[in-house]
């Protein structure tokens, strides 16, 4: 079974770190992250901008953008894609592509900062 | 993480809506300093043990308030009792704090608290001042040493700063979009003015004035999030945080400046950038383009070029000649004639500043960049007086020793012509 595992936290306080304090964090999770890719068992990482550069497209018809994050509570989180666009225009193309064949809810649209593929062994 | 470290922090990011909300609730800025403080004592004692509340500034702006309430029922209160009015507030207080908390008010609180500090009649050092003891909540003491004053000093400087707010009158009343909008962008004016305090340090100032630009930044992603539709304060966010992603390679270990040209570019923060092209890309969608959008578009094509040699100075000169119109300044056409002269040549942007002489006659960049053009002219006996020029009126000892720099490398040029030329 493949498991996701979302990362929650305060960006206020996570972006009041360091430069020093944020390497330290992220050399101690390079450790953890080294020994599951040794063993073929970890998939994508990805540390996402500040929800201030996300944008929100609602799966309404016609779609609706609006900017800023994904603020509602009575919707839950329930996949997610990482695509490669060049800029964010295209990446609402393709947000509205899948909402046309999956209407309701909303995708929430966020810059990806760090970003490594990983390897799963099948 | 330490429970008073996790507290400090908590309270820092609660105080811009915590102070906003005492401060629309007392009208009166000692007072909603004083509540909060108060109620950051109460805080440091109860976290601890109870554990956090899961809505620290709800948690501080209730506290607070009925600890000043309490107070002022008791006689206490040296300072002066707050107006009647505010007083007689107090009965319905539930139902304002109901009414507060939902979260409809906070926005035009924290960008009253911001406001207040821009007042007009304030010299732009004061604004700062203000802003970074009201909303930021340093201490006097950090204040000061970022801008190189004694504590005495700057400690006077506040209090003049609040007694001059206090006589202003800002409004209580929400404001309609329009005042929102006039507020709105005399708040990203200062926050500019906050970020450039700390960005125009020379390099033996740059680490201790560092912190300015980092909470310039913070208080522009506060703003953004509250105001996330604000195509202008995208682009001012982005804007600070592109500039800032320099810092670590604008200065060698001596404290002497580096052009951008010769920066080492691995050294820029590339996690800055992403987030600083990231958000120039989401403003872009508005099509409601504005000075910072702008300025933030000419940083991002030096951002995204590795090398100097890659840098896009066409579409830089045709930026700033979009800045020109929207913006008319000599600084803004000087800066676009470095963009000409990379674009067309030195004698094309030399043409191009003349004009600017009389308007700029005591501007230390002005003289600088003229005798760069010269010198590119070979014009070294020209390029000479206007460095000699610039340096007289260099701001920081860094600025005279580049252009210094600039000055030694004329007279070594100059010199063999000098002894051929004789009689």
């Amino acid at each position: 079974m493949l498991y996701a595992i979302l990362c929650y936290h305060d960006e206020d306080h996570v972006g009041s770190w360091t430069k020093e304090q944020d390497a330290a964090v992220m050399s101690k999770l390079a450790v953890v992250q080294d020994k599951l890719t040794k063993q073929g068992r970890l998939g994508p990482v990805a540390r996402l901008l500040p929800t201030t550069a996300a944008t929100t497209l609602r799966k309404d018809d016609p779609p609706v953008v609006l900017d800023g994050p994904f603020a509602e509570t009575k919707e839950q989180l329930l996949g997610f894609y990482v695509v490669d666009c060049n800029n964010l225009d295209e990446a609402l193309d393709v947000a509205r592509d899948l909402a046309k064949v999956n209407p309701g809810g909303a995708y929430e649209i966020r810059p990806v900062g760090m970003f490594t593929p990983g390897s799963i062994a099948t | 993480m330490t429970d008073t470290a996790w507290i400090d922090n908590a309270l820092t990011s609660a105080r811009p809506q915590a102070v906003g909300a005492l401060l629309r609730y007392f009208r009166n800025l000692d007072t909603a300093e004083e509540a909060f403080q108060n109620a950051c004592l109460r805080a440091l004692k109860s976290w601890p043990q109870n554990g956090p509340p899961r809505d620290a500034a709800a948690w501080l702006i209730m506290v607070g308030r009925n600890v000043a309430i309490d107070d002022i029922r008791r006689g206490k209160k040296q300072a002066p009792l707050p107006e009647d009015e505010a007083i007689s507030d107090l009965d319905d207080a539930e139902e304002a704090l109901a009414e507060r908390l939902d979260g409809s008010h906070y926005r035009d609180d924290i960008l009253r608290l911001l406001f207040i500090c821009c007042h007009p009649e304030l010299p732009a050092t004061q604004q700062i001042a203000l802003a970074l003891r009201v909303v930021s909540g340093l201490t006097v003491k950090q204040i000061a040493r970022a801008f190189l004053v004694s504590e005495a000093a700057m400690e006077q400087r506040i209090t003049r700063a609040k007694a001059r707010v206090a006589e202003a009158n800002v409004p209580f009343e929400t404001p309609d979009a329009v005042a929102r909008a006039e507020r709105l962008a005399a708040v990203a004016a200062m926050i500019y003015l906050i970020f450039n305090e700390g960005y125009s340090a020379s390099g033996d100032t740059a680490e201790i004035r560092k912190p300015l630009c980092e909470e310039a930044i913070r208080l522009a992603r506060l703003l953004l999030r509250l105001f996330q539709s604000e195509a202008e304060i995208m682009g001012l966010t982005a804007l600070l945080l592109l500039q800032h992603a320099r810092a670590e390679a604008r200065f060698d270990s001596d404290g002497a400046v580096i052009l951008l040209d010769d920066q080492d570019r691995t050294r820029w923060n590339q996690k800055m950038i992403a987030e600083g092209l990231a958000l120039i890309d989401k403003a872009m969608r508005h099509r409601r383009t504005g000075p910072y959008q702008i300025q933030a578009a000419i940083a991002a094509l030096h951002a995204r070029a590795a090398t100097p040699e890659e840098t896009d100075w066409t579409q830089i000169d045709l930026l700033y000649g979009a800045l020109e119109i929207m913006q008319p300044s000599p600084v803004v056409t000087l800066n676009r004639a470095v963009a000409v002269s990379k674009v067309r040549g030195a004698e094309a942007a030399l043409d191009m500043i003349e004009p600017l002489a009389s308007q700029l006659s005591n501007y230390f960049h002005f003289f600088g960049v003229r005798g760069a053009f010269l010198m590119q002219l070979g014009r070294n006996d020209e390029a000479a007086v206007a460095f000699d020029r610039a340096i007289a009126l260099a701001n920081t000892s860094a600025e005279a020793a580049h252009i210094r720099m600039h000055l030694d490398r004329l007279q070594r040029d100059n010199q063999p012509r000098d002894v051929t030329a004789g009689k």
